[in-house]
């Protein structure tokens, strides 16, 4: 079975983010990037699948600007065969990007795709969900657990409330959340084999052009600041103040 | 035109539940899109829910009585509300767990595009949601007929819920409740985290540990408070890796999101992707031996000191709730 992993490049997740004074977008200028850590986590569980016999080929798509390929190559070195990476400088939305994999996915014909839950830019956790929905796929958001059995998988998902364990019919879309698995770091040796391995790159402007834009950003602020707070010097003042100024307790 | 909205029940047994308090302030919302806010009840038995419904400001409740929709599986539900959506301007429901899994194939299969975590709403058209993590606000526009969008229940009050006609009860049709079978997913188990504290994302006061606690034995101080003020207990994501505390408690960017009234962050250094997690509460309490913490760049309440010694102390101080 061939294992689909899309991935994303964000802003590294230690890095403070900054909205352009003109609120047009987010400071990007020099910020490091990094693979989305929820898409590692998806890379991470399709190399694991491999290594236990589950997984024949794992092969990692990524949307966007030339940059992207710096992140395909990470997931090269993670353990992935092969990567697809299609070239865009186009802002793009969820369902845009569900149906650009719809494509990746008819061409290739995975038995499982692996995403992360929610990219850590745009947090709008819709991808995963909207993909399955697209292809009529059967989906395991928010995935702790992934247990393969012939042509059925039981996901264990993290809930509000708890885990819930679901056994979908394969092909599946599973997203990955944050216990599902450690991601490993790639070897010297490793991120010096990924270079050779096969990086294929298409623009996919014109499918875009075909596309309608669904959801527009108007406009980015900045949150309002947290007024200065004080320092107490005891308990007694703590509990003071939370009773008589605050008024919370 | 009028509103949608999922209802999503909670409470135990058939006696307990009830219409989820995220759903209530998904009505809220929905009454700033419309005056005309219809509910989808789902489930195998909901006769009593339609009881507690009287009264509630609705026009009609589309009900479906299935055991293809038992659980809830998006896989079910989506293609019913697909069919319902088209006489709607809006589909809303709260960001829960259960709406984040739904609405986004719910929306790809009408072809539209979603707005997740709506913090308010401008206009019918026009939605405020938070982006990287609350480090950005932002205002977007849906150019599409039927909106989709999930809203962070602590931006939504509850709504009035007298005065209102009697609400109107209408079956979901045979050939659209048929869409709900399928053979693509099924119900394994669940496993409920039980607690007799309040839940996290929703609770008013929310008593938070970091890697300061030490061990998960001393994570117990964190109970203590919580259990004091009648509060839940959260982590940081040092706590949780540290194995300290399960990740359902994590507070911050990858874990909950929560706005409580008050948050008290015992021994949490301040960590970017922890502050995005609580920076909207209230008021902010922080007690760290480290001064320079950056958690008390948020706090309103500072206390710098070793907690092992203070936070016995204030438990001794406070009050039994």
């Amino acid at each position: 079975m061939k294992v689909l992993v899309a991935i994303k490049r964000v802003i590294d997740p230690s890095v403070k983010v900054r909205v352009k004074t003109d609120g047009t977008g987010i400071e990007t200028a020099g910020v490091k990037m990094a693979v989305n850590p929820f898409c590692e986590i998806a890379v991470e569980q399709a190399v694991q699948l491999k290594e236990a016999g589950l997984a024949s080929e794992v092969v990692t798509v990524s949307i966007g600007d030339g940059a992207s390929q710096e992140q395909l190559r990470t997931s090269l070195a993670l353990g992935a065969d092969r990567a697809v990476h299609l070239q865009t400088d186009s802002e793009l939305e969820p369902l845009n990007v569900a149906k650009l994999l719809k494509g990746v996915v008819d061409r290739e014909s995975p038995g499982l795709v692996l995403l992360g839950k929610q990219s850590i830019d745009g947090d709008n956790n819709q991808t995963g969900q909207m993909l399955a929905g697209l292809l009529n796929w059967s989906q395991g958001t928010f995935a702790s657990k992934v247990e393969i059995d012939g042509n059925k998988v039981n996901v264990t998902r993290e809930l509000d409330s708890g885990l819930q364990t679901l056994c979908l019919t394969l092909p599946a879309v599973i997203s990955t959340d944050l216990r599902l698995n450690t991601p490993r770091f790639a070897s010297l040796p490793n991120i010096m084999k990924a270079r050779q391995k096969p990086l294929e790159s298409e623009s996919v402007d014109e499918h875009l052009s075909a596309m309608s834009q669904h959801i527009e950003i108007l406009e980015l602020k900045p949150p309002a600041p947290r007024k200065a707070g004080v320092k107490v010097s005891s308990v007694d003042e703590l509990v003071d103040k939370l009773r008589n100024e605050a008024g919370v307790i | 035109m009028a509103v949608l909205v999922i209802a999503e029940i909670q409470g135990d047994g058939v006696a307990g539940q009830r219409l989820s308090e995220q759903t209530c302030r998904a009505v809220t919302a929905a009454q700033q899109l419309s005056d005309n806010v219809d509910l989808l009840l789902w489930g195998t038995s909901s006769a009593h829910i339609v009881d507690q419904l009287q009264g509630y400001p609705l026009g009609q409740i589309h009900l479906l009585e299935s055991a293809a929709v038992e659980h809830g599986l998006a896989e079910s539900l989506a293609p019913v509300i697909t069919a319902l959506a088209v006489d709607y301007q809006a589909v809303v429901a709260g960001s829960s767990t259960f709406a984040k899994d739904l609405l986004p194939r719910v929306a790809a299969m009408l072809d539209v595009g979603m707005t997740s975590d709506v913090i308010a709403i401008e206009s019918e058209d026009t939605f405020i949601r938070p982006m990287y993590a609350g480090n950005a606000i932002a205002k977007v526009r849906s150019h599409d007929a039927i909106k989709v969008i999930t809203i962070r229940s602590a931006a939504f009050a509850l709504p009035l819920t007298n005065g209102c006609d009697p609400v109107t009860v209408v079956r979901v049709r045979e050939d659209i409740a048929a869409l709900a079978v399928n053979d693509l997913s099924s119900f394994v188990s669940e496993q409920i985290t039980e607690s007799e504290r309040p839940e996290l994302s929703a609770a008013k006061v929310v008593v938070s540990g970091g890697r300061g606690l030490q061990s998960a034995e001393q994570f117990h101080l964190v109970e203590q408070l919580a259990d004091k003020l009648n509060g839940a207990v959260g982590a940081s994501r040092a706590a949780v890796d540290a194995g300290f505390i399960g990740n359902d408690f994590q507070v911050g960017q990858t874990g909950k999101i929560v706005a409580p009234d008050l948050y008290i962050a015992l021994g949490i250094s301040g960590a970017i992707q922890h502050i995005a997690g609580m920076k909207d509460a209230k008021v902010v309490v922080a007690i760290n031996k480290d001064a320079d913490a950056p958690i008390f760049d948020v706090a309103d309440y500072g206390l710098v000191g070793d907690l092992f010694d203070l936070v016995p102390e204030m438990i001794k101080r406070l009050p039994q709730s």
